[in-house]
């Protein structure tokens, strides 16, 4: 259990997808112009991932990594898929992401209304593929462990650009040199705002 | 098809493989494939293999999805793109895996999310889906050039001040140290990737100014 603790609030701060790795940048600056289409996305991140990184988990270790065939039987023991790993990874997600549309338009028209364009978004957000291959080094002992480390990732991005967010609507008003309005001034604050965050590096967990 | 063919370097032709670099740059100005651009330029060398293989897989992920534009059906156009660079970026982490093994170490699961960098992804929607094959070609070369453009400076800064080196070589001569110069730490932090291209827009926005967002 504090396992889990640990790696929740470790993929959530220390090793935040946006801040760390650079992962989901381009929606990350093309949507958090305000902060409610910046909400609406983190949610959805947030929920792709967490589905995501399991089923690619299960995939990764019945499937793909070597040796992960010996439950066929003992003669696929040699068999190393993994250079199969781009391919099914994003088929994973890009249907992951197909199906969750439809579910969530089916079962809550209310949400669709507010996910509904980001979903397809989603499917070519680098954090959602980051996870999966980070997971896939990280070697989780069971599905809970990258459940969870999904779960904490998602956080960390909706974190992210709901803070940028609310850092963009506040300086539209300030004067900034023109050839710096707009995207430059958002680089370089993002470019702070890391260096915040690097403030957690140190802490082992 | 019409009579007169265009010559392959026509003016406009040549616009596609230029305009990347400067106005319409797809780092700078279309906000595309940042993700991967900034977390690989702490040194050259792995911002070179980047770049050439971006240049690999756009070129030729252009070219196919230029070809088989008539054929995708639009309603799963998204996963035939995917499929289309995901096999092509397969294609390059074998390849380096087996010439280049130490930079594909550095460029660790970077490679592998070429196939969700924005520039492949918006390239096929905006261009590939309608235009030519040939067209398609200089416009994949081109925009990855500019990609790549953007990841050489930004290294060569990164690298040049925060570790006295290009290309893994010693440039800063030792009697600088002497006097007292120290190489820049910082430079090699991640967030630094951020503040280098944020000062890139800054300057390319003064001398280019039809690139100013207005509002």
């Amino acid at each position: 259990m504090e396992d889990l603790a640990n790696l929740f609030i470790k993929s959530i701060f220390i090793e935040n997808m946006v801040f760390a790795y650079f992962l989901g940048m381009c929606s990350y600056l093309a949507v958090s112009k305000t902060v409610k289409t910046a909400v609406g996305l983190g949610y959805a991140v947030i929920f792709v991932l967490t589905i995501t990184v399991p089923i690619n988990y299960l995939i990764n270790s019945y499937l793909l990594a070597p040796g992960a065939l010996t439950w066929i039987g003992p003669q696929f023991a040699n068999v190393d898929l993994s250079f199969l790993t781009f391919i099914m990874f994003i088929a994973v997600i890009a249907s992951m992401v197909q199906l969750v549309e439809m579910i969530v338009e089916k079962v809550s028209p209310s949400l669709y209304g507010s996910l509904g364009i980001f979903l397809p978004l989603i499917a070519v957000n680098c954090a959602i593929l980051g996870g999966s291959l980070f997971m896939q080094q990280k070697d989780f002992i069971n599905t809970l462990e990258s459940a969870v480390y999904g779960f904490g990732s998602g956080i960390g991005w909706f974190l992210a650009i709901v803070a940028i967010a609310a850092i963009r609507e506040k300086i539209t008003y300030s004067n900034i040199p023109d050839p710096l309005r707009g995207l430059g001034i958002t680089f370089i604050i993002t470019g702070l705002m890391a260096l915040g965050f690097m403030s957690f590096m140190g802490i082992k967990l | 098809m019409s009579k007169d063919i265009e010559p392959l370097f026509s003016k406009k032709n040549r616009a596609l493989l230029t305009d990347p670099l400067d106005d319409d740059n797809p780092i700078t100005v279309q906000v595309l494939g940042i993700c991967s651009a900034l977390a690989i330029t702490v040194k050259l060398e792995p911002a070179v293999v980047m770049t050439v293989s971006v240049i690999f897989v756009m070129a030729a992920g252009n070219v196919i999805v230029s070809i088989l534009r008539n054929v995708i059906p639009t309603r799963i156009r998204i996963i035939v793109q995917l499929l289309v660079v995901a096999t092509l970026v397969a294609l390059v982490d074998q390849f380096l895996k087996a010439y280049a093994y130490d930079v594909s170490k550095q460029l660790a699961i970077f490679i592998g999310l070429i196939i969700t960098n924005c520039i492949i992804m918006g390239r096929f929607e905006a261009f590939a889906l309608g235009n030519g094959v040939w067209k398609s070609f200089l416009d994949g070369v081109g925009n990855a050039a500019g990609y790549g453009w953007i990841l050489i400076v930004v290294a060569f800064i990164r690298e040049l001040f925060g570790a006295g080196e290009l290309w893994g070589i010693p440039v800063i001569p030792q009697f600088i140290y002497d006097l007292g110069y120290q190489d820049n730490g910082l430079m090699l932090l991640s967030p630094m990737a951020l503040i280098v291209v944020g000062l890139y827009i800054w300057i390319q926005r003064y001398y280019n100014r039809k690139l100013i967002e207005k509002d």
